[in-house]
């Protein structure tokens, strides 16, 4: 299969300060690539060097397309959808409101994508109405991914989607993500915390350290690699 | 009882003028945390260019309108040329450059125009209704500033723009992500802004007589008003600067000189600082350090 995404010596900066030393990394159409690393070792930059958040270097090839210089909006007008860390919900809005702004850069119709969203998402059409600030933080991650989805995009970008969240609802979310990307032929880049979770669910996976990849391959050969299992999955 | 009522309505003439400069200052305060020094003189830039139009024989809707398109195109072009700048600066670099505008906005005005008092037209026929209480151009103001609110309630609530505008205020960050251009929705911001402020222009010259100085004084009506309303909340503006216009009027007529009327407006700003500084629909903002 293809790569959808591919970062090629990738490195990012805070002002002066290097913090991605040169990463490759692919994600391959209508596949899961999970990102695993302790705090601080650049997962969240990665991210937002792919969505032109940080100054980067090196490429970011996303469909063919050169990423590096285009601005955070064009980005997603491009097909990437970025669920950032902490939701970017708008919580003064509406969660129906907060699902139209999703649709802003899409090109189809606004509405049948809100009834599939409210069919992945029961509970959002129930809160419809409601302000989204005063959902809880389950359904704020719902009404985040939904809110991405919004735009039709290829590419789906979650940044640590079970944070904060009780196991049972990150196992929801999670299987709803997973029925989302096998029936919208969506792609998705993950940064998870939740290790075991995360590798049973995406097909390559990446480890991050101090900004750079330390192990890469399938999910599966992370799984079983000895050293991660004593360091990420704890057994 | 007449004189009260009388007192009242015209309050509420002069506050829907305030209302408007303080939606004005409220919607960019909310979109950049930033107070508009400037919003006033534009205001008053504005309605010089609606005056050179009437007198160049425009009719006076006509005129109206074409201001407000300038203005806003104006409005949008102050954000982009002279705020943008300073986007990432401290918000105080941000404030001394808006009272730059305001000096750069008034002396413009005053090379061009002069500082002598011009008379401007009223669009309003000058009859008294409803046995003396009100005055046709106190009820013009109200219904001018009146279509002028609902037309703006309904492009925000109702219009992608709208919305997306809403979104990129409250959230920049994630309005981008959503492919929104946020640094475009703020120019749009401006612009409006500007809009709004010219129709207060406007609407507050044929009392007040035109001059590069005449919205200073409403620029602090307004501010208190905004204040009062909760400088984050639109409607709180809008309430806000009704019943500044009001209060001001009635304290004006019954317990001070009405040359000291604009203490009225420093006194408020007092109370609503000690006693709610949220203002009366403003939420508070809680920084995490």
């Amino acid at each position: 299969m293809a790569a959808i995404l591919e970062l090629r010596a990738v490195k990012a900066f805070y002002g002066q300060s290097e913090v991605l030393h040169g990463i490759d990394l692919a994600v391959e159409e209508g596949g899961m690539t999970v990102l695993l690393g302790a705090n601080g070792a650049g997962k969240t930059t990665t991210l937002r060097a792919i969505c032109g958040m940080v100054r980067s270097e090196g490429q970011i090839l996303f469909a063919g397309r050169r990423l590096e210089r285009c601005t955070t909006e064009q980005i997603a007008g491009f097909g990437v959808a970025h669920v950032p860390e902490g939701r970017g919900t708008f919580i003064g809005l509406t969660v129906e409101e907060n699902l139209r702004i999703g649709a802003y850069a899409a090109t189809g119709r606004p509405h049948d994508n809100m009834q599939l969203m409210y069919g992945y998402f029961p509970i959002l059409a129930q809160r419809r109405r409601q302000q989204a600030g005063a959902l809880s933080g389950g359904e704020q991650q719902m009404l985040a991914i939904a809110r991405a989805l919004m735009m039709s995009p290829r590419l789906l970008v979650l940044d640590e989607p079970s944070f904060g969240l009780a196991p049972r609802v990150v196992e929801a979310i999670f299987g709803i993500v997973e029925r989302i990307r096998r029936e919208q032929h969506v792609s998705v880049l993950l940064v998870e915390q939740n290790a075991s979770l995360a590798l049973a669910m995406a097909d390559r996976a990446y480890l991050l350290e101090t900004g750079y990849v330390v192990t890469s391959g399938s999910a599966k050969a992370l799984a079983d690699d000895p050293q991660i299992r004593r360091s990420y999955l704890g057994y | 009882m007449h004189q009260f009522l009388q007192q009242v309505f015209s309050g509420l003439a002069a506050g829907a003028v305030y209302a408007s400069l303080a939606l004005a200052l409220v919607m960019i305060y909310r979109a950049t945390d930033l107070v508009n020094f400037a919003q006033g003189e534009m205001a008053m830039f504005s309605t010089y260019i609606a005056w050179t139009l009437v007198n160049a024989g425009l009719p006076f809707w006509g005129a109206f309108l074409i201001t407000l398109a300038v203005s806003f195109v104006g409005g949008m072009a102050v954000e982009r040329i002279v705020i943008r700048p300073v986007e990432n600066a401290p918000i105080l670099t941000a404030v001394v450059v808006t009272i730059g505008l305001l000096l750069i906005f008034n002396s413009l005005a005053g090379w061009i125009y002069s500082y002598t008092l011009q008379e401007f037209p009223s669009p309003f026929p000058d009859r008294t209704l409803f046995g003396a209480l009100m005055t046709t151009r106190d009820l013009g103001v109200i219904a001018v500033t009146l279509m002028m609110l609902v037309a703006l309630f309904c492009f925000f609530r109702f219009t992608a723009t709208g919305l997306a505008m809403r979104a990129a205020a409250q959230n920049p960050e994630s309005a981008r992500l959503c492919g929104i251009p946020v640094g475009w929705m703020l120019a749009v911001g401006w612009g409006f802004a500007a809009a709004i402020g010219a129709v207060a222009g406007i609407m507050v010259a044929p009392v007040l007589f035109l001059d590069p100085n005449m919205m200073s004084g409403v620029l602090l009506y307004a501010f208190t008003g905004a204040l009062l309303g909760g400088i984050t909340s639109p409607i709180g503006a809008v309430i806000g600067g009704l019943i500044v216009g009001v209060t001001e009027n009635l304290v004006g007529t019954y317990l001070i000189a009405s040359q000291l009327k604009l203490t009225v407006a420093l006194i408020l700003i007092i109370i609503v600082l000690v006693f709610r500084p949220n203002g009366l629909f403003g939420t508070a903002v809680v920084r995490r350090v």
